[in-house]
């Protein structure tokens, strides 16, 4: 059982502690991400989900509990994880061109050149930028940002993708376009993904569960299943009597979160 | 850059100095002061004072220290100031002292080293054109690797890049604009320092050349002194300009673009 959990967070805890003043951002997170699920994570603002993250990432010591990836602890950025952050712009190196970005962290992995041609051009090609592999990252759109560090991220073949709000800088046709993209790719690549997102409709739209977070300090509010059929697109899924139902059951708990509204403690 | 606009360019970063050349010629054309010598005079002057002899062993050496000490500033520069941007207490420590000599004239310390290193040879003004370039390198670099955007550190740290990788592709090249704004203001200083460092114990170079004609009153050879070095800062501005422009052609490059956005 326990090797088909890509991700196994258990009793995680973080407080930011400097003189005089502690702030308990996450008090006590536990949950489970299959091999090849697809789990996105919503709360109100300030619910601690970037602190989230950055501690799955291992970009942050933890205060209690422990993160397991592939069964082992995470203690510093693991080698099967790879992220893909919201500030697409602040993510690529500006001085490396489209695919110096892709390419730096296989050239780190000690990838053979032949080798990391091959899978730049074909993470570039699954992301549908097959000809804007000699532009600088500064000379694309926003959405094409994004586009080329989620080619980043594939190429790197994590077994568990990391995403933290990674659309809410983009335009709302764009999103959806993208949107797409990680749906198709994870289907592709068969990739465990952890979304993480303000936007109740992407996350039910994304994922195959929605883990709906507390206001701080921090706890899971409700694991929520979406039984949506796997084949989803913008137009049909969207407007489907399902979708309505889970989004305005994710949307009342989110508010019920903001109200400051917990589960009992066990 | 267009084929078209090259000619242009070119006209138009040569006007002022033409235009500025043509008044000193003709307002000083009938000039019969001692120290103010017609431009031809000083035209005149240039070949016979620059032949191949002072060339050699006035302006190579002391362009050999400006460079040597230019040098030996940014690789001191750069590697301690990265040292210290990096980290925190360092920082601390460091910075109280860092102000404090920055605050300090450089030619101030041209007696005090000449103290130590001797008044005639070389390492003496190497080493003052060295401590006064270093101060404006070695703060842009601390400035600069300070203020790296930390998602891009994140960045770096979630793909596992090493230490030499992170070094190099992020905190270097990311710093790299504040670090070549601390360099282009340490090359006006260096120039500056290796004059003022052959105004003691002159023997040769440039500076002590220029200073030498004054005190002999051999006033158009002063004059194409300083000419001559003039133009060695117009040369050696357009080499950094050149360099520049190739490993900073990224960063002007975004700065336009985000300011069409």
């Amino acid at each position: 059982m326990s090797d088909t959990i890509a991700l196994d967070v258990a009793g995680l805890a973080k407080t930011y502690r400097s003189p005089g003043r502690d702030v308990e951002a996450v008090r006590d997170l536990t949950f489970q991400i299959r091999r090849g699920e697809l789990v996105c994570i919503v709360g109100p603002s300030g619910a601690g989900k970037t602190t989230l993250l950055r501690c799955i990432a291992g970009l942050l010591d933890l205060s209690g509990g422990q993160i397991r990836l592939d069964g082992t602890a995470v203690t510093e950025p693991p080698a099967g994880m790879a992220v893909v952050f919201q500030e697409y712009g602040r993510s690529l190196f500006p001085w490396l061109t489209v695919r110096g970005n892709v390419e730096l962290p296989l050239k780190e992995k000690g990838l053979a050149k032949a080798a990391r041609a091959a899978k730049v051009a074909e993470a570039l090609d699954a992301v549908g930028l097959p000809d804007s592999a000699d532009a600088h990252p500064w000379q694309l759109s926003g959405g094409m940002q994004q586009r080329v560090a989620i080619a980043r991220a594939i190429a790197y073949e994590p077994s568990v993708l990391l995403m933290d709000e990674p659309f809410a800088a983009v335009d709302a046709q764009t999103r959806a376009d993208l949107e797409d993209l990680v749906r198709t790719l994870w289907k592709r690549l068969g990739v465990t993904v952890l979304f993480v997102t303000h936007d109740i409709d992407e996350s039910v739209y994304l994922g195959q569960r929605v883990l709906v977070l507390s206001n701080r300090p921090t706890v899971v509010l409700e694991d929520v299943p979406v039984d949506l059929p796997d084949d989803r697109d913008q137009l049909t899924t969207r407007s489907s009597p399902q979708f309505t139902k889970i989004r305005t059951h994710v949307y009342e708990l989110v508010q019920s979160a903001k109200r400051g509204e917990r589960p009992e403690p066990s | 850059m267009k084929i078209s606009e090259f000619p242009r360019r070119i006209l138009i970063a040569l006007g002022l100095p033409v235009v500025l050349i043509a008044l000193w010629w003709f307002a000083s054309a009938g000039s019969t002061s001692f120290f103010w010598p017609p431009l031809s005079t000083i035209v005149q002057a240039f070949p016979e004072t620059w032949t191949a002899d002072p060339l050699l062993h006035d302006v190579l050496p002391s362009v050999a220290r400006l460079l040597g000490g230019y040098l030996i500033a940014l690789l001191v520069g750069v590697a301690a100031g990265t040292a210290i941007g990096r980290s925190r207490t360092l920082r601390a420590l460091c910075e109280p002292v860092l102000e404090f000599f920055r605050a300090v004239p450089p030619p101030v310390l041209v007696p005090v080293i000449a103290l130590f290193a001797g008044y005639t040879g070389s390492t003496s003004k190497v080493l003052t054109i060295a401590l006064g370039c270093l101060w404006p390198i070695l703060l842009n670099t601390v400035e600069g690797v300070r203020s790296l955007d930390e998602v891009l550190l994140d960045t770096a740290r979630s793909y596992r890049l090493g230490r030499v990788a992170t070094l190099w592709h992020v905190v270097l090249r990311g710093s790299s604009p504040r670090i070549a704004a601390g360099a282009r203001q340490s090359l006006s200083i260096g120039v500056i320092l290796m004059v003022i460092s052959e105004l003691f114990g002159a023997n040769r170079g440039l500076g002590a050349s220029i200073v030498q004609f004054q005190r002999s009153f051999a006033i158009p050879q002063m004059w194409t002194g300083i000419i001559l070095l003039g133009l060695l800062g117009v040369v050696l501005s357009a080499l950094f300009r050149l360099v520049e422009n190739r490993s900073l052609a990224w960063y002007r490059g975004q700065r336009d673009a985000e300011r069409e956005r």
